[in-house]
């Protein structure tokens, strides 16, 4: 059983491409081979800057050897038929069999279809895979045609077995496959060759290359954990920075400097953006204090006097670097102070938000307006609502996020702090924004809360104004996220407002309606992943004027709770054929059965007491519903399952009297309406 | 090593100049024109296209008004130095040729950490992008190393491998001077010791006070037309010149309308006047100059047209 060794060498591959890349060339390699007839027992796959690397255990030595059998002419048929057959299989005539068919005699082929060696399919499938790789953006270069993500240098292929290893002889966009490869680029530049997976690990190590994405980003935690721990300070943990910092080196330094102090006031988020966006370097934290105090940089090679040098290099870009986070802040520290937050915000009047929506200052007085409108509903003062709205998105044109957006609230909080502004509302410039995904969470404060229904619900009515709905996959302006934020909210928090109403105060032009059902389906997806059937939902939501969410919510867990019941399934079967039978009736009659059913013509014991029954449940049911308690209002309904059981035994609806037959139809119309008040049954599977 | 140190910024020009000079690059003068980068120059932005091979290595004084700090910040000025190399095809050892240019400036590769950093590069101005890197020297941005992959709309068949460095930042980084003003411009033993200030600290106060504040943006706005209307005549008048009876396509003198028109375009910018929705109509003009020049050029002997 042959083991594969695969390595593509080329010029520095993007960071964020590397793991994707190896995982693709697994899946094409062994795809490719598991079509071609081979079998193996495990593949592993690995990246570094300069390379991707698969290995390929326990391959079987060649495809199996394959016997197909083909049908013929019959042994009567014209010779040009014959021949025909003979072509096509490249067989001669005694090779053929005849055989008694029930035409008659027919020609059978025997073709046998020998396996072939692991190599010769390698090197068969390895060109076009390389070739046609899946880059997510590729190049050309020099003078040639092949597309790499950068250029492409060598190519290592062998198979090796107890006998020894041979290079799989192939070429791809002129590169010859062989068992050569090279150690990191300044420490260990010469060729090795290799034969075998192992020896490869082993021989890169040894050459400062440390194969394994994984093992480097361990390397990296631990080592960096470890030299912030033995100075009393934590590293602040970053898994995305440190996946790309292990894509950035193929020998892992860890280096620790210390932040100058006067940068030290810095807000941390500053501190921290600043360093990851433009160094790519960790932030050690001191956990007394909570202040950024110092960095880790990781560098590619050691070097003979420790990393002194790169470490007084990298430091001083940070000190240049920090230089002008520390004059942005100061600069907007500035404005605030003399002349308020309202100030920063004064450029958003020529910031356009969209072309047909206005400027962001436009966009912001109309939050305003609509928070203080849901203030109330949401137990938050209007003023302080209003006064937060005015602010809560002054920081856009500060000039901290104009140079790192990622700080957008973060810095709007600390400038209205900085201003005296009270702490719910100077929160408020930084949880309005939330929440920005499913799982993160949302404001709970009640001015934020309104600040950020306010925004959001403005987003949605101005774009809905415009026709910029989402369709499909297309969702430039985030819609989807926006509804599910109105949603999240309002659930989470137990906020009571009827979002049609809110909808329609927040825009004249907003086709509301749509807009509505658009939250509804938003809302369907959302409880879907609690748990909650689509069809209930929509027993509810068909009741109309349903655009109270959280009275929305309760009504439909209170029904898929009820319709989990024996009793609800019966009374769901019962109420079903009630309004089955009424409607056919009155279509067929042509008549609306609405009146009041009167006892006095009921003729069946099971008659009178669904009668009794229905009486009892109308007015409990109704109340209960009142009162938003809708346990007690499925309890009402529960009561009702045995009689209307009883009745549809006992009792034949069509009877021949069309006095009984119109009183017993204008019976069932009762049950139909007594449950229509809980949900639109007829809407419910099952 | 050590010893090997430059001493100066014209220093450290001079060590490439010499060792691209010495692997075989055409040492090219500054183009005569206001241009935002040296990729500006002709001998990038039009050698870059066609299939005639290539090879030349220049400093490019560049403008960007924007930047202009008078002489105030110590990395910050509104007219700089940038160091351009472009060869074409590129060759398979352009990395290795790279670093030893650093070597040559005096970047110990055995003390310092040199990363190649994903960046890819894209002048909307110029219609142009490229795959390639950032470089950086410990965690310090160098240089720009590119594929260019098109320009002008034009695919780039071969391809060219560009390199940029950034001189002052460079040097200062060499040189171990934490403010660009104060870095020694030509031998700090010379009987005139000369630095970077002593020739530009004046110049940046000027151009800033003017970039900012002064230039005539009526005058500008009209020189920006008239640059796109030059262009366009030029590249209208016939191929064959009546007077010499040669073909004589005109692709540089159209070219330098198109230079001037995103320098005034520049200008503009850093005065200030021209909104966030106006910016991209302007770039997507002066990309409409760019263009048609690219296709003049493609049909000149020096663009690889095969008549």
């Amino acid at each position: 059983m042959p083991d594969l060794l695969l390595e593509l060498f080329s010029e520095e591959i993007p960071a964020r491409m590397q793991a994707r890349a190896a995982s693709d060339l697994k899946r094409l390699v062994t795809d490719a081979l598991v079509e071609a007839g081979l079998t193996y027992a495990s593949a592993g796959a690995f990246s570094t800057p300069r390379r991707l690397a698969l290995s390929v255990e326990g391959l079987t030595a060649e495809s199996p050897t394959l016997t197909e059998e083909r049908k013929g002419p019959r042994t009567d048929a014209p010779e040009k038929a014959l021949d025909g057959f003979l072509r096509s299989t490249g067989l001669t005539r005694d090779q053929l069999e005849a055989r008694d068919d029930k035409k008659g005699q027919v020609w059978f082929a025997s073709i046998t279809k020998p396996g072939r060696p692991a190599a010769g399919i390698i090197a068969e499938v390895m060109p076009g895979i390389i070739e046609n790789f899946p880059w997510p953006k590729s190049m050309r270069w020099g003078a040639g045609q092949m597309r790499w993500v950068r250029p492409l240098h060598s190519i290592l292929c062998i198979l090796s077995d107890e006998a020894g290893a041979q290079v799989v002889p192939f070429d791809a966009a002129g590169i010859a496959a062989g068992d050569q490869t090279q150690g990191h680029r300044f420490m260990a530049p010469e060729a090795i060759k290799v034969t075998s997976f192992e020896d490869y690990e082993t021989r890169l190590k040894r050459a400062h290359v440390i194969l394994s994405a994984e093992e480097r980003a361990e390397a990296i935690w631990s080592d960096a954990s470890n030299q912030a721990f033995a100075r009393g300070l934590e590293l602040v943990e970053d898994k995305g920075l440190l996946a790309e910092v292990s894509g950035l080196v193929e020998w892992p330094v860890v280096l620790m400097g210390d932040i100058a102090p006067q940068f030290l006031e810095l807000p941390p988020e500053v501190l921290q953006t600043s360093m990851k966006e433009h160094q790519k370097f960790f932030s050690v934290r001191n956990p007394k204090t909570a202040r950024i105090e110092a960095y880790v940089t990781v560098a590619n090679r050691e070097t003979a006097d420790n990393g002194a040098t790169i470490l007084a290099g990298n430091s001083k870009v940070l000190t240049a670097r920090l230089s002008d986070a520390k004059f942005f802040w100061e600069n907007d520290l500035r404005v605030v102070r003399d002349k308020g937050m309202e100030a920063l915000a004064t450029p958003l009047a020529n910031v356009t938000f969209h072309n047909k929506l206005g400027t962001v200052a436009a966009r912001i007085d109309r939050i305003a307006a609509l928070a203080r409108e849901i203030a109330p509903l949401v137990g938050a003062d209007a003023d302080q609502a209003e006064a937060a709205a005015k602010v809560a998105k002054a920081d856009l044109s500060s000039e901290m996020v104009y140079e790192f957006p990622e700080l957008q609230g973060v810095m709007g909080k600390y400038y209205a702090k900085a201003v005296g502004l009270a702490d719910n509302i100077a929160e408020t410039c930084e949880t309005h924004w939330a929440p920005l995904g499913p799982s993160d969470d949302v404001p709970t404060e009640p001015v934020a809360i309104a600040v950020a229904l306010a925004d959001k619900i403005d987003m949605l009515t101005g774009f809905w104004a415009i026709d910029e709905k989402p369709t499909g996959s297309k969702d430039p302006f985030a819609l989807r996220r926006a509804a599910l934020g109105v949603i999240r909210t309002v659930l989470e928090n137990d906020s009571r407002l009827t979002l049609g109403k809110t909808l329609g105060s927040a825009s004249h032009d907003a086709d509301v309606d749509n807009l509505l059902s658009f939250f509804a389906e938003r809302l369907k997806t959302h409880l879907r992943s609690e748990g909650i059937r689509h069809d209930v939902i929509d027993a509810a939501f068909q009741l109309g004027g349903q655009d109270d969410l959280v009275l929305l919510v309760n009504r439909v867990k209170a029904l898929q709770a009820f319709l989990d019941t024996d009793d609800g399934t019966n009374l769901l079967q019962g109420t079903k054929r009630a309004t089955n039978i009424l409607s056919a009736e009155e279509k067929k009659d042509g008549i609306e059965y609405s009146l009041d059913p009167d006892i006095k013509f009921a003729e069946t014991d099971e008659e009178r007491a669904l009668f009794k029954a229905l009486d009892a449940a109308e007015p409990a049911i109704r109340s209960a519903l009142a009162e938003e308690d809708f346990g007690t209002a499925m309890a009402g309904l529960a009561g009702l399952r045995a009689p209307i059981d009883a009745f549809f035994e006992a009792t034949v609806v069509n009877a021949d009297n069309q006095i009984v037959r119109r009183n017993r139809l204008c019976l069932l119309n009762r049950i139909r309406s007594i449950t229509g008040q809980v949900a639109v049954f007829s809407v419910i599977e099952g | 090593m050590a010893a090997d140190t430059p001493r100066s910024f014209q220093e450290i020009i001079l060590r490439l100049q010499s060792y691209w000079a010495a692997r075989g690059c055409a040492i090219l003068q500054p183009y005569d024109m206001e241009v935002g980068a040296g990729t500006f120059h002709p001998g990038t932005t039009l050698r870059s296209l066609g299939s005639n091979a290539w090879a030349a290595a220049y400093v490019q004084p560049s403008r960007r008004p924007t930047d202009g700090r008078y002489g105030e910040n110590p990395n910050r000025l509104q007219h700089y130095y940038q160091y351009q190399v472009l060869i074409k095809p590129s060759p398979p050892d352009l990395q290795d040729l790279y670093l030893g240019s650093l070597e040559a400036i005096g970047i110990d590769m055995a003390l310092h950490d040199i990363r190649f950093v994903e960046d890819d590069w894209e002048s909307p101005t110029l219609g142009a992008w490229g795959l390639g890197w950032e470089v950086w020297c410990d965690g310090m941005e160098v240089s720009q190393f590119t594929y260019f992959q098109q320009v002008g709309g034009h695919d780039c068949k071969p391809v060219s491998g560009e390199l940029t460095y950034g001189l002052e930042r460079l040097a200062m980084y060499v040189l171990g001077v934490d403010h660009v003003m104060e870095m020694p411009f030509n031998d700090p033993q010379a009987p005139i010791p000369l630095t970077y200030g002593d020739i530009f600290h004046q110049t940046e106060e000027e151009y800033s006070r003017w970039n900012f504040d002064l230039a005539d943006t009526d005058i500008l706005l009209r020189h920006f037309e008239d640059a796109e209307a030059e262009c366009a005549r030029i590249l209208d008048a016939p191929a064959e010149d009546p007077k010499t009876g040669k073909r004589i396509i005109m692709a540089h003198p159209a070219y330098d309308q198109c230079i001037k028109a995103s320098h005034v375009f520049n200008l503009l910018d850093a005065r200030g006047v021209i909104s966030v929705t106006e910016r991209q109509a302007y770039i997507g003009r002066v990309r409409a100059l760019a263009k048609q020049c690219a296709d003049a050029f493609v049909q000149t002997d020096a663009g690889g047209f095969a008549a």
